[in-house]
């Protein structure tokens, strides 16, 4: 049945609402990123622009916009653009299939994401791993030496880590049965997969902190040995897209672990009044937990040394990833 | 490892809900010491006669050079200081000058000392030279850096921020001062064998001319 989300300015209205929601998105985090380490550090934090400095930013914005572009004469010139243009691309281009939930307007089934593809968790996991390449281009481009530990480390650390991820996700789809987020998402109705995969979830959200190279597992861009690592070379709005990327990629993973293991768009229990709420209010509000605790960790946990981080990857979350497969798996096939 | 992340976790989270200690600066201040070697204050006696005697010991003194003073006869019928002489003219080069206190410590009256004022930067450069008007304690409570209850005398102008204004316009106070100043007796600052470089008040433009 054609649908309204099939037709094509449906699909339109669609990506620009959400790239207005994102680039927001982004741009709030900052704020609170820094309004939330300021608390923690007793300071007030950005307040001179606008109420509460709300404004704050979009005057950061326009500096990005207006500032010079500053870039090493002896760069590769065209993987130089092509870091950053990525590291904005791929982090916006995953959220595509992120399931915001479903209305039924007109007798018709509206989806708020963009594609329902029948493989999106395969997708994310595809086209999160492109983020790799931004880091390391980036860094590998700029011919300097910080850049390119920088990016030699994004690197070792993402293709690492990915597995994490990978491993921790697969107990919710041996659960659900598929990797289509919207059933996986309809399978968690009056029991979210939290509560079945514990493990999943806690492996998935440690390994989402190295993925998105958050503290304490910053090691690509760690500021008391590489500067800025694979972004020290870059400056202005190319220095931004990789900023955007980063917090956008934050958004991303919080919005998986969201879909897949808190219950998406599902409100918190199946009668009145939760259910009056709109279902992207959930899947918002849910986010959003999850990307202040992402912060919160941030301003409290040291960075880990760069050994250490590898065999956490390696020793810790991959066998224990491996041992939920293993445990889901059994129950899974005796209670069949 | 897990208690001791919980551990801090729970501390920043508790952290977050304290209030801020910080200092809102331009709206909220705080007090300074009342040791704090801020801008310059010029004393009077409790009489109202000027501690300066225009001796430039602080001149002397100053290892920057920043001390301007001229010197002149007191009339003894109206005397401005108590001694023999007076300072006609105190100009201190703020760009200059580091704050070190010799000035205050070379005076023999006490009648210079370093205040409790530290907002001394200007849009123009002319400007952070001050002059004897600004210095010169006006009011009662003035080298405790309080504001005139009743705005007295020149310099009095301390408290309104008219000199955030980047317009060219002398200052009213040193403009009096000028009219006042005798250019055929007074010799130029060079001719006294003082650095030539010592500050006195550009006019805007004079530059050019001379």
């Amino acid at each position: 049945m054609i649908g309204p989300d099939d037709l094509w300015w449906v699909l339109l209205i669609k990506c620009g609402v959400l790239i207005v929601f994102l680039l927001t998105a982004f741009a709030y985090l900052t704020l609170a990123e820094r309004k939330i380490s300021a608390r923690i550090q007793l300071r007030y934090g950005p307040n001179r622009v606008g109420p509460f400095g709300m404004l704050q930013p979009a005057a950061d914005g326009l500096k990005l916009f207006f500032k010079e572009n500053v870039a090493p004469a002896e760069r590769d010139k065209l993987l130089y653009l092509v870091g950053p243009s990525l590291a904005g691309g791929a982090a916006l281009l995953a959220y595509a299939v992120i399931p915001w939930g479903t209305n039924s307007w007109f007798g018709h089934i509206f989806h708020w994401d963009i594609a329902h593809v029948n493989v999106g968790l395969l997708f994310i996991l595809g086209v999160t791993s492109l983020g790799v390449y931004s880091l390391f281009l980036g860094g590998f481009a700029s011919n300097s030496k910080y850049s390119l530990l920088g990016g030699l480390r994004a690197s070792a650390q993402l293709i690492s880590y990915e597995m994490a991820v990978s491993f921790a996700l697969v107990g919710v789809v041996i659960l659900s049965g598929s990797l289509n987020l919207e059933t996986i998402v309809s399978s968690q109705h009056g029991l979210w997969f939290v509560l079945l995969q514990p493990l999943g979830f806690i492996l998935y959200f440690t390994a989402a902190f190295a993925e998105t190279n958050r503290l304490p597992f910053d090691l690509p861009e760690a500021e008391t040995e590489l500067i800025a690592g694979y972004h020290t070379e870059y400056s202005a709005m190319r220095f931004g897209l990789y900023f955007l990327g980063e917090y956008i990629n934050m958004v991303t993973v919080c919005s998986i672990a969201t879909a897949v293991f808190l219950g998406g768009w599902l409100p918190l229990l199946p009668w009145p009044p939760f259910v009056w709420i709109p279902s992207p209010i959930w899947f918002l509000g849910k986010v959003l937990i999850l990307l202040f605790i992402m912060i919160w960790v941030r301003w409290t946990l040291p960075r880990l040394r760069y050994d250490r981080l590898m065999n956490f990857g390696w020793k810790v979350l991959l066998p224990l990833g491996l041992v939920n497969i293993v445990i889901t798996g059994a129950v899974v096939a005796l209670r069949a | 490892m897990i208690k001791e992340i919980a551990k801090g976790m729970a501390f920043t989270l508790k952290k977050m809900g304290q209030t801020p200690i910080t200092i809102q600066y331009p709206e909220e201040q705080k007090p300074v010491s009342p040791r704090h070697r801020g801008r310059h204050i010029l004393h009077r006696y409790d009489n109202g006669l000027e501690r300066c005697i225009g001796c430039e010991l602080c001149a002397a003194a100053c290892p920057v050079g920043c001390i301007y003073v001229l010197a002149a006869e007191n009339d003894p019928k109206a005397p401005i200081s108590p001694g023999e002489r007076y300072a006609e003219r105190y100009e201190i080069n703020l760009m200059r000058c580091i704050y070190c206190g010799y000035c205050a410590e070379a005076c023999p009256t006490e009648a210079i000392t370093l205040g409790p004022r530290f907002e001394l930067a200007d849009y123009r450069r002319e400007r952070t030279v001050v002059t004897k008007a600004e210095l010169l304690e006006s009011w009662p409570g003035f080298a405790e850096g309080r504001g005139p209850a009743s705005p007295v005398g020149a310099g009095a102008d301390q408290t309104g921020r008219e000199d955030l204004d980047p317009g060219v316009k002398p200052r009213a106070a040193w403009a009096t001062q000028e009219k006042s100043l005798d250019h055929q007796t007074a010799p130029h600052p060079g001719e006294l064998g003082l650095p030539i470089d010592v500050p006195t008040v550009i006019e805007p433009g004079a530059g050019k001319t001379s």
